[in-house]
């Protein structure tokens, strides 16, 4: 499936982890503004493809990465490509919240504050409107100089998710961002995926094939490090083509 | 009753038996030692012995202020050389060195570690007294002498490198990968991870092995003694010879001949020392608990 201007380009893209070949001639367009899910067996290599976005795996010094990730039609593996521009176009969602050791306030402050905003009005505007984007600012709006710590794991959650729209990404990468809370923080962030896929480009990593159905336009079969089918969801889910696809969906047809 | 909960049980209670022995060692040690300077704290108060720092065993004065600050002048010095270094050195192994130079590096850090102190008290005097004497002390002052806190400072601060770099390295690779990922992920660079994130959430265990450090560096006794001078005198500046509260004992414990009252003065020695160690890990580990609460 192509789309006329993907907002994210992956072509022919290969990862090694030493000698374990990981992700196999990968390509796919993310396609602008709407929400594309990654599913497959586990250890498939979902999470390592949703990192190549953003190039975290820059720091392991035994991936090797070759094949090109366009982002707004530039290779983000271009030598002159500037890492920490390209990762602060993107936020990132992992499978279990990591606050940063500080404040609940300091937590959605420090991406502003990195890049070098230092304005106090500014910054507790930046605070206030971000918690509020993501429902929480009710819950914490008396406690912001409290340590992020002491939220519970799915109000966590919700603060990762502010932190990363502070720095005003275009795109947003959750991997599994729900497989950790119960299931009404789990409504509740699935709420804010499809609220926030008005400004955002949103890929998101799920086991949960219902959790796929309910929040996302596109969705991508992986197994084994390739992509083995890439489609609208309802197609994808309801009428797969491949037969591999068809097992790892089967019994979610009725 | 099961065998599986009998084995339980002994395990506990084996454990809870050897962890009260080690505390009680701990008391006699220090208990010992008071009860032997007990003779000296008859004849004189605790006040005077602390704040004079006039020592004529053969005249029975004894103050131990020169011997006291003599200690701290040269365990502050290491602490001030050694810690920015190893912390540096830390970041570098566990955030920025390539998987291949860390496995090199590490065991040879551990191997340091293994160098007797001698061997570092010969390598003061023969490198960092006249390192000092020729080139460093006569930028400052008049009369430059080698042998100095500087020299034992210097001295213990290479010999704890590797204890602290080791237990820095413990510190760092118990924060988890992820929250760098995520500082990253906002677009940091990876100084800026280091500075805001990992310092930071490490800063707990940062200050135990500070502690550790000085703890260990305090009783540091034959490499020093070699190189910082030996003189009885309150120093004054890092240039001054000093003569740390354990060389005192070392120096002279066994030639004391016959003098009761000088034996008795060295086992107090040896009593401060065991103080100022237990005071100091005492006010860490409050330091400590309120900085975690801060920031957990
Ligand atoms: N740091 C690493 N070093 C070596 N191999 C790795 C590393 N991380 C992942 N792998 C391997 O790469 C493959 C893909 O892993 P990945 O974490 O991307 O799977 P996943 O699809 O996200 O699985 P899950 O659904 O369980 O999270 C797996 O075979 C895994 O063992
Ligand atoms: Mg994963």
């Amino acid at each position: 499936m192509t789309f006329e201007t993907p907002h994210i380009s992956v072509q022919n893209l290969n990862l090694y982890y030493g000698a374990n070949h990981a992700l196999k001639n990968i390509n796919i367009d993310i396609p602008n503004k709407k929400v594309t899910s990654f599913i497959g067996p586990s250890g498939c290599g979902k999470t390592t493809l949703l990192k190549t976005f953003n190039r975290l795996h820059d720091s392991s010094l035994e991936v090797r990465v070759e094949g090109k990730v366009l982002l707004d039609g530039e290779n983000i593996y271009d030598k002159n490509a500037e890492v920490t521009s390209i990762r602060k176009k993107m936020g990132l969602l992992s499978q279990r919240p990591f606050p940063l050791p500080m404040s609940i306030y300091d937590n959605i402050a420090y991406g502003p504050r990195i890049h070098g905003e230092r304005d106090r009005h500014k910054l507790d505007e930046i605070v206030e409107r971000h918690l509020k984007d993501v429902a929480l600012w009710p819950e914490v709006k008396d406690r912001l100089k409290s340590p992020a710590s002491r939220l519970s794991i799915g109000q966590q959650q919700r603060l990762c998710l502010a932190r990363g729209l502070a720095v005003n990404p275009e795109i947003i990468l959750g991997d599994e961002p729900t497989s950790a809370l119960d299931p009404k923080s789990t409504q509740k962030i699935e709420e804010l995926f499809i609220e926030l896929k008005e400004k955002y480009t949103i890929v998101l990593v799920t086991h949960i094939l219902r959790q796929a159905r309910r929040v996302s336009d596109y969705v991508a079969f992986i197994n084994n490090g390739e992509i083995i089918e890439f489609a609208p969801t309802e197609e994808l889910l309801l009428n797969p083509k491949q037969k591999l696809t068809q097992e790892y969906v089967k019994g979610f047809v009725s | 009753m099961n065998i599986r909960l009998i084995k339980d049980k002994l395990a506990g209670s084996t454990m809870l038996i050897l962890t009260l022995a080690s505390v009680f060692l701990a008391i006699l040690v220090g208990w010992g030692l008071y009860y032997k300077s007990l003779p000296l704290l008859e004849e004189n108060s605790v006040w005077d012995l602390l704040s004079s720092s006039v020592w004529k065993p053969s005249k029975g004065e004894f103050g131990f202020f020169a011997f006291i600050m003599g200690t701290l002048w040269v365990t502050g010095i290491a602490i001030v050389i050694a810690l920015p270094l190893c912390l540096l050195c830390a970041i570098f192994i566990s955030e920025y060195a390539h998987p291949r130079l860390r496995k090199i590096v590490v065991p040879v850090v551990d191997l340091l570690s293994g160098i007797p102190p001698v061997v570092f008290g010969v390598w003061g005097v023969l490198f960092v007294v006249p390192l000092i004497e020729d080139y460093i002390a006569p930028v400052f002052v008049d009369y430059p002498m080698g042998y100095s806190v500087l020299a034992g400072g210097i001295v213990l601060g290479v010999m704890i490198f590797p204890l602290i770099i080791s237990l820095l390295l413990e510190v760092f690779s118990a924060v988890p990968k992820e929250m760098r990922d995520a500082s990253l992920s906002m677009g940091a660079t990876q100084w800026q991870t280091v500075k805001f994130v990992l310092l930071r959430k490490s800063k707990p265990g940062i200050i135990v092995s500070v502690v550790l450090a000085v703890s260990r560096a305090f009783g540091e006794t034959i490499a020093v003694l070699m190189v910082c001078g030996s003189v009885i005198m309150v120093p004054g500046s890092v240039f001054d010879p000093g003569y740390p509260l354990p060389a005192l004992i070392a120096n002279n414990y066994g030639e004391m001949l016959s003098a009761p009252e000088y034996e008795s003065a060295l086992l107090f020695a040896a009593f401060l020392l065991f103080v100022i160690i237990f005071l100091f890990n005492a006010i860490s580990r409050i330091v400590l608990g309120r900085i975690k609460r801060k920031i957990e």
